[in-house]
């Protein structure tokens, strides 16, 4: 794939150098042009106005933007949202993620899900989200979003995705999933069958386990039996409250040839440490996405602030001094102003971690991949560190 | 006009330490209800503002390109001014104030937005929400009491220079933005410094000041009635430009007098605030220190909400949106502690504070006595004190003072 790409933009270079002066000249003029209408509406750019009239075009203002196309019911508490995305939208590979930003309740949340179709024709993408209980994302992404509304988007990540298929083997596959693990699965799958099905036939050999709570909770579970009836792979389907949780036991039973299967697990943090050890202890490589690696304890007070930018130092607090103050006492040059939380003038990113809010105990949270990429933005005069946390200063 | 300790009738000396506190409490559980209610609505409301002020913008800039005709030119004016003021007043101001972080937008947060003014973002926060905001009303500490070029206390000695105050107050209006930009840099301090002295921090501040007037003039002044060429506009879409920023800044100067210059409105004596004051102690100093205009909702927008001056200096991070619904709530505290809910109409409070400017650019005490039957005798002792040493002219005034309190007396009696 990455061949491919470098054998085309080696041809879009000979034919540029055919024509650069006149391809210089006209680059030229447009950037000045650019220049003019970006000079008549300063202290913004023509791509701040031009938001508010086509959000989706290449190089928004705002980043790369999507907007909800449609939202199915998959189970009684899991939705399929299709998202048509920005013109920036660099495409993906099945199995990869995608990071959502959307506003709840007013307040910018990110996420990370897994991208449950493959490229399609349509130039779409699909997310399919798991209410969890008490999740301020996943239930407002079920309940509340509606056809039309506009989310942020990051560029698809990751590198849990399939071998490309090689000529003449077939390759043997086992893709253990549970719950909402099965989204990234789902993607892959359908991105195989959905092409050309007597190809990814030949190309692999795949055995399916995936566990759920119950027969009804199964997301995509009409499909994935469809799947099975057609051939298409093997399924073992597990409900835990008839089956109990799934065990590495269960699993040798069910996949006798399992150490000759290429593995993917994709599931709750319990799951997939299980199946770590399991694959370390036989020498065995395990692919694995986790879909929540950080934890944050709600109930922490103080803890190591690490300046992760051009200060780069580490200072200990505790719960009830400001970060600003405390950083200061250990030499660190931090920006400041009221020092009473008005006037925003010591306002820094935090990568990860979370704070206090000391005039009114409310917590934020930092989380990689979860919250802006550039950081939540925090104000260190009255905000204490609520367990460790990472500044960009 | 005095600082609130020097006064005869101290307006806040019925108050325990107590009692202050517990006002404070108070406030804060006016602040925290806000906090929670905070939401979706209010993130539409800010958005839907940003949306409306960048296309009235677009369309008056583009009406603006034939401006050539009348009618034209006199709806792209009016349009520009509109678009200016709003955004100024209610989307940077209050966007800078951090009002709109808890968003985490970061196109709409106060460390990314920077404003149509010749005055910086940053310079702004620096002297606008840090100064301005946390030593309110402070004589000799918060710039915006005149600017450090007028005198807006009867403690400030008078000098002859005064005389010229109204004047000066009317050109600063006119150019306020600039005015706002010089006293961001504190230019006239700066510049008084031999220029080997000056410091680092204010060179780089002046040269990304006068870049920011440079791209902000070639804009209005340049480009924009350059794009208005072809039709033969260049000069009405000039002048157009023109008229706008000024009537923007006209009203915000405006604005902004009636916040804290109405006569009326405390002002504090820098010795007279404790070294570590407390929560109620900011908020009676911010309640004492400004003073709101009533009218129409879109009276309130047009203002950025500044018609709320009382509100949003008790609580300045909260959605501006919010301030309308908390006003009676606070109006309501300042009744149970017997304290003045300064309000009144735009005209009134306009008056008043010019009224202010005017009395206090004569000597103490000769606003007061003077009327139309004495006014040739008033005019030759002002002449007096005017062209008079400095030891003659404390005299006549203290005679001045002396004659305007027995005026007083006869009056009140």
């Amino acid at each position: 794939m990455s061949l491919a790409l470098s054998a085309g933009s080696l041809g879009g270079v000979s034919t540029t150098t055919a024509t650069s002066d006149a391809g210089a000249r006209t680059g030229r003029l447009r950037t000045g042009f650019r220049s003019l209408l970006d000079a008549a509406v300063t202290p913004l750019s023509v791509d701040d106005l031009l938001d508010h009239f086509a959000p989706l075009r290449t190089g928004a203002a705002a980043g790369l933007q999507g907007r909800i196309v449609s939202v199915h019911k998959e189970t009684a508490d899991a939705a399929t949202l299709v998202i048509k995305p920005g013109r920036d939208w660099a495409g993906h590979i099945p199995g990869q993620y995608v990071r959502v930003g959307i506003d709840v309740d007013g307040i910018r949340l990110w996420r990370t899900y897994s991208l449950t179709h493959g490229p399609r024709r349509d130039g779409n993408i699909s997310i399919t989200v798991k209410a969890i209980p008490g999740g301020a994302v996943s239930q407002h992404l079920v309940r509340e979003a509606r056809a039309g509304q506009m989310v942020q988007l990051a560029q698809a990540e990751g590198d849990f995705v399939l071998t490309p298929p090689v000529a003449g083997r077939r390759q043997k596959l086992l893709l253990v999933t549970a719950g909402s693990g099965i989204t990234p699965v789902i993607g892959m799958l359908r991105n195989l069958y959905s092409r050309n099905e007597a190809d990814a036939r030949a190309a692999y050999d795949i055995v399916l386990v995936h566990s759920a709570m119950k027969r009804d909770e199964v997301i995509f579970g009409a499909e994935l039996r469809a799947h099975a009836e057609a051939g298409r792979l093997r399924l073992v389907e597990r409900h835990t409250d008839t089956d109990g949780l799934l065990t590495t036991a269960d699993l040798e039973a069910e996949v006798p040839d399992l150490a000759e299967r290429t593995a993917y697990a994709c599931g709750p943090a319990g799951l997939l440490d299980t199946l770590e050890a399991f694959y370390d202890d036989r020498r065995l490589t395990l692919h694995t996405e986790r879909f929540r690696p950080t934890v944050v304890d709600l109930d922490a007070e103080g803890g190591t602030l690490t300046f992760a930018g051009a200060s780069a130092t580490t200072v200990e607090t505790d719960g009830s001094v400001p970060i600003l103050d405390a950083a200061e006492s250990a030499g660190v040059l931090m920006p400041s102003g009221c020092r009473m939380g008005i006037c925003m003038g010591c306002v820094l990113p935090m990568k990860s971690g979370a704070v206090r809010d000391l005039r009114t105990g409310e917590l934020t949270v930092a989380v990689p991949g979860e919250t802006h990429p550039d950081g939540v933005k925090i104000q260190t005069c009255i905000s204490a560190a609520a367990g460790d946390c990472t500044l960009d200063h | 006009m005095t600082t609130v300790t020097n006064k005869a009738d101290n307006p806040i000396a019925h108050l325990s330490p107590e009692q202050i506190e517990a006002l404070g409490a108070e406030l804060d559980a006016i602040r925290a209800e806000v906090l929670e209610a905070r939401g979706e609505k209010d993130a539409a409301y800010i958005r839907k503002m940003v949306d409306i002020q960048r296309k009235l913008e677009l369309a008056s800039r583009a009406t603006l390109l034939v401006s050539i005709f009348p009618p034209a030119w006199v709806a792209g004016t009016v349009g520009l001014s509109v678009a200016k003021i709003l955004e100024n007043m209610e989307i940077g101001h209050n966007v800078m104030h951090g009002q709109w972080d808890w968003m985490r937008d970061p196109k709409i947060h106060s460390t990314t937005w920077e404003w149509d003014n010749a005055s910086t973002a940053d310079g702004w926060k620096h002297s606008h929400n840090e100064v301005h905001h946390t030593y309110t009303n402070i004589v000799g500490k918060d710039n915006d009491l005149g600017y450090g070029i007028m005198r807006v206390d009867e403690e400030q000695r008078w000098y002859p220079l005064y005389l010229a105050q109204p004047l000066w107050n009317f050109i600063n209006a006119c150019f306020f933005e600039y005015g706002i930009a010089a006293y961001d840099l504190e230019l006239g301090r700066n510049l008084r410094t031999p220029k080997e002295k000056r410091s680092e921090k204010f060179k780089s501040d002046l040269a990304k000041t006068l870049k920011k007037i440079r791209k902000q003039a070639t804009k209005d002044y340049v480009v924009n009635p350059a794009l208005a060429l072809p039709t033969g506009s260049f000069l009405p879409a000039l002048a157009a430009n023109f008229t706008a920023n000024v009537v923007r800044n006209l009203w915000s100067h405006s604005v902004i007098m009636c916040g804290h210059f109405p006569e009326g409105v405390e002002t504090f004596e820098l010795k007279s605030i404790p070294e570590k004051e407390t929560r109620g102690e900011w908020y009676l100093r911010q309640m004492l220190g400004s003073a709101n205009i009533s009218g129409s909702k879109l009276m309130h927008i047009m203002t950025g909400n500044l018609s709320h001056q009382i509100e949003h200096h008790l609580f300045p991070d909260l959605p501006s949106s919010r301030y309308a619904e908390v006003a009676p709530k606070v109006q309501a505290v300042f009744a149970k502690y017997g304290l003045n809910y300064h309000s009144a109409p735009l005209p009134q409070q306009v008056y008043s504070a010019w009224h202010r400017v005017v009395r206090l650019s004569f000597p103490n005490g000769w606003l007061a006595t003077t009327n139309a039957k004495n006014l040739p005798s008033q005019l030759k002792l002002l002449y007096a004190m005017t062209t008079a040493d400095k030891r003659k002219r404390r005299v006549m005034q203290r005679l001045l003072e002396s004659a305007a309190a027995k005026k007083e007396m006869v009056k009140a009696a």
